[in-house]
């Protein structure tokens, strides 16, 4: 619970340091609508536009109608989402969600129609609204297009820089061949439109394959899964447990011995068990393994949540210092990895995430160690996710930024709120966003998203 | 006194240890000053149904005890159990005898398995020497009691009237022997003396348990044993850096009076302590409806006495005569037993048990046998070390040592294969023991 005198302090201190106040993010809870008001749907231009049409009947679509039953063209019919489509703007709308689909815009002069329609209405977006680009990659394009699709990422960043209201601006960014209606492109704009993403700001979230199927129910993605999370006592571990638990999975909250008592209460909470173990233990990963198949038959989702710092400037770094980073937040999980990758009990579409850091893109001050391990986070997991594939499985990654935890509320108070506000939603983020971020790539509909590290920052400066 | 093979061999089914969970004892005044009985006990529980994903589960039956014990907690272990994740409809009721009192939870409860009337239970034990009641004195309480019925002016003022100062000081909550006024350190000093068992000897078992205890806590032995508590991460009394040396420094607390010479120290006696375990027991059939690895059978159990206050046996020497009534029974030794679980009131006591069994005329005289029971190898006694390092909070000392060599045997048994077995013998004020057998699942 925010503590009433330092909220007080930092609302004057943020004052006096000339930052205007943050508009209050709104999370998801489950029986949210998806979206509260009227969706615009943008196509690439006047002409007709297939994608563009697909999202808008995905979007307006009935929600009660029979799933995947093929059409007459022996398409997929997706389940719609019942919401209040609007296909071209109108003056003075007030619309809660802008969806523009650019995915055939062919040179940057494409842009003009598509993105102008869009910015008439960015003004009167609802609080907290939504703006979701689709677009294709621009690797192995040629020149003009690959302009005009590189050019979408920094316009893209740019609506994140300048939106208010807690308001958010993402894109998702189609591989060649993947459908706008591909499983993980529907998984990633129905996260984006969601509260879901409520602190994920100026990211562009590629979409690399088909694989990955969309959730028989969008409250339960994760029903029937079995899911471990380290570092599950506390902070964001605790919020990810808690939130992989309410998304249907059932939770094996793994934590060192000496955080057990902590790491029962979570446990307990969400009906899951509580594994008290060292992950840099050399049987770490097989005590985990035989713990979710012996008491829950199964394991699907791995979460590579725990992690320390002992930060120290890189010219006074001990050995000491250096090698515990090393070994708890870098190498426990390549050792886990490793032993369930080897097990042959990882098959069933499996999901590996492990957490990063905005540190581990940008680098900070007095933290190579720390660095080098949620770098090494990054190349993990785009190294790890080709291993999964060929069981539909994938790894990826989550980088948080400034989030108020434990941790950070131990920071002296003016750097705090400077770093509070280094983000273009002038706030920090909670332990839950980070943990919606973990259970969407978990989930099946995350399939097609292979080896990628999404932020979860509001858009913080360092390393964008 | 014939001691035979009666044991019955058409036992209905195994009644198995599927795992436990204790919290780190701590010393008297320590990290647990200021919880109660109900609260560590309820902390123990939660543990175990977090460890073993026991939420709003229905157990069959919940069975525990505290020795020390406020009149408030006459349903102490229904209120842990409904201050638990458990389910609400699981029953529970309390059970007391002394530092048996942990044990005994565990045999009523496996039998009841083993009789197909549970198919599963917990069973547990806490104390507390913190939170100790305090007792006004008896003429205190008969005077309140008289005025509370006073029905006039003249029968209340009467009432008040009878009590005196010296009336109003608390009576302190106390170990020793209502029959003999003696403490329990006083009682095993006498029968210290009586088997003429050393300082050395006594200090080099304390040593024993404490670098056990330690090289066990270093090994993650207790990762899957034990959940932290109000910041207690380890068993408070445990001293990794103990010595021999350090332990001869101490000077002897117990038997001063007697014409041996006092060799009883705070070194090689349990401390007071605070701290409450639990066991998990079930049948084969629950255990893998709920994916639980067995680890242990509880086999049989058998309590013992002796009249310490008239007799010639010391008042914490009932396992000597208990257990060569159990092993009879089952037809088997002590050389038939991997492990050995002696609980450590004082060095001294186990020392005073070890030395009886090793005696022929003990065992001739007062076990009818033909010569000395036997000997127990003392690589497999206390292999994890016992109550001198880790403390001793009377109730709770049963699970800590049963869940303890049940996670032991079950090791073992992967490891070497066979059906290992481990004894376990507990001594208790009253001149009470209890001992029990458990081999592998």
């Amino acid at each position: 619970m925010p503590n009433p005198i330092t909220t007080t302090l930092s609302a004057k201190l943020s004052e006096l340091l000339g930052f205007s106040p943050a508009a209050p993010l709104r999370r998801w809870a489950p029986g949210q609508p998806l979206v509260d008001g009227k969706v615009l749907v943008l196509g690439s231009g006047a002409g007709p536009d297939a994608d563009a049409d697909a999202i808008a009947a995905l979007l307006s679509g009935s929600p009660a109608e029979p799933s995947a039953t093929p059409d007459a063209s022996g398409d997929e019919v997706l389940d719609g989402w019942g919401l209040d489509v609007y296909r071209h703007p109108v003056p003075d709308e007030r619309y809660a969600a802008v969806v523009v689909v650019l995915t055939e815009v062919d040179h940057p002069g494409d842009l003009h129609a598509p993105l102008l329609a869009a910015a008439s209405t960015v003004k009167k977006l609802a609080r907290g609204g939504r703006v979701v680009t689709i677009s294709r990659s621009a690797a192995d394009a040629s020149p003009a297009v690959a302009a005009a699709r590189q050019g979408i990422d920094a316009v893209v960043r740019s609506i994140a820089k300048e939106s208010r209201g807690g308001t958010t601006a993402n894109g998702i960014v189609l591989a060649d061949g993947v459908p706008v209606t591909a499983a993980s492109a529907v998984g990633a704009l129905r996260f984006l439109l969601s509260t879901r993403s409520a602190f994920v700001h100026g990211q562009l979230l590629p979409v690399d394959t088909t694989a990955g199927a969309l959730p028989t129910d969008w409250d339960a993605p994760l029903d029937g899964r079995v899911a471990v999370v380290t570092g599950a006592a506390r902070g964001i571990g605790a919020a990810i447990a808690r939130t992989l638990a309410r998304d249907g999975a059932t939770v094996v909250a793994v934590d060192v011995p000496a955080a057990g008592e902590q790491l029962t209460a979570v446990a307990n909470g969400i009906r899951g068990t509580a594994l008290q173990l060292d992950i840099t233990s050399p049987d770490a990963g097989a005590a985990i393994l035989e713990h979710a198949l012996t008491r829950h038959g199964r394991l699907d989702v791995v979460v590579h949540n725990a992690g320390i710092t002992r930060d120290k400037l890189f010219a006074n770094m001990t050995d000491a210092q250096w090698d515990a980073v090393i070994a708890v937040n870098i190498a426990a999980q390549l050792a886990i990895n490793e032993a369930l990758l080897t097990s042959g009990d990882f098959t069933d579409a499996p999901r590996i995430v492990s957490i990063s850091s905005t540190t581990g893109l940008a680098g900070n001050r007095g933290q190579t160690n720390y660095a080098a391990t949620k770098g090494g986070v990054i190349g993990m997991v785009r190294a790890t996710a080709p291993l999964l594939e060929p069981f539909g499985g994938t790894a990826n990654a989550v980088a948080p930024g400034f989030i108020e935890t434990e941790m950070t509320a131990k920071m002296p108070a003016l750097p705090r709120q400077v770093a509070r506000q280094m983000n273009s939603l002038q706030q920090g983020g909670q332990p839950v966003d980070v943990a919606e971020a973990v259970a969407f790539l978990s989930s099946p509909q995350a399939g097609g998203i292979v080896g990628r590290t999404l932020r979860v920052c509001g858009q913080h400066v360092v390393g964008a | 006194m014939a001691l035979e093979k009666t044991a019955p061999t058409n036992v209905p089914r195994r009644a198995l240890v599927l795992g436990g969970n204790r919290i780190p004892f701590a010393r008297s005044g320590g990290a647990y000053a200021h919880a109660s009985n109900q609260d560590m006990l309820t902390a123990a529980l939660e543990g175990l149904v977090a460890r073993y994903g026991l939420q709003d589960e229905r157990i069959g039956e919940v069975a525990a005890g505290a020795v020390l014990k406020h009149s408030r907690d006459f349903n102490l272990t229904r209120e842990a159990v409904l201050g638990s994740s458990l389910s609400p409809t699981t029953p529970a009721y309390d059970v007391q005898q002394a530092c048996a009192t942990g044990l005994e939870t565990l045999v009523g409860l496996a039998n009841k398995i083993r009789l197909g009337q549970l198919e599963s239970a917990i069973s547990g034990g806490v104390d507390s020497t913190s939170d100790a009641p305090i007792v006004v004195t008896d003429r205190l309480r008969r005077a309140l009691l008289d005025l509370s019925r006073a029905k006039t002016a003249a029968q209340k003022l009467a009432a008040l009237g009878r009590i005196r100062p010296k009336d109003l000081a608390p009576v302190a909550p106390s170990t020793s022997e209502p029959r003999t006024h003696l403490s329990m350190g006083e009682h095993q000093a006498i029968t210290t003396a009586q088997w003429g068992i050393t300082r050395e000897a006594q200090d080099e078992l304390a040593l024993v348990s404490h670098q056990r205890l330690a090289a066990a806590w270093d090994a993650g032995f207790f990762d899957d044993l034990v959940t932290p508590y109000r910041g207690q991460t380890i068993d408070g009394n445990l001293r990794k850096d103990t010595s021999l040396e350090k332990l001869a420094t101490l000077r002897p607390t117990f038997g001063t009076r007697l014409d041996a010479e006092p060799t009883m120290t705070a070194g090689n006696s349990t401390p007071l302590t605070d701290g409450a375990s639990t066991v998990l027991l079930g049948s084969d059939e629950w255990a893998a409806s709920h994916g639980l690895t067995p680890l242990a059978a509880v086999v049989d159990a058998e309590a013992g006495a002796v009249d310490f206050v008239h007799g010639e046996d010391g008042l914490l020497m009932a396992p000597a005569f208990a257990v060569p009534r159990l092993l009879a029974r089952h037809g088997l030794t002590l050389d038939d037993f991997a492990y050995v679980e002696i609980h450590e009131a004082f060095a001294a006591t186990v020392l005073s048990t070890l030395a009886a069994w090793e005696s022929p005329e003990f065992g001739r005289e007062r076990l009818g046998l033909d010569g000395a029971f036997g000997t127990v190898d003392r690589a497999l006694l206390n292999v994890h070390g016992s109550s001198l390092a880790a403390g001793h909070p009377f109730a709770a000392t049963g699970g800590r040592i049963v869940a303890t060599i049940a996670k032991e045997l079950h090791l073992r048994k992967q490891r070497d294969g066979g059906t290992p077995r481990a004894l376990v013998s507990i001594c208790a004020a009253g001149g009470l023991g209890l001992t029990a057998i458990l081999e592998a699942a």
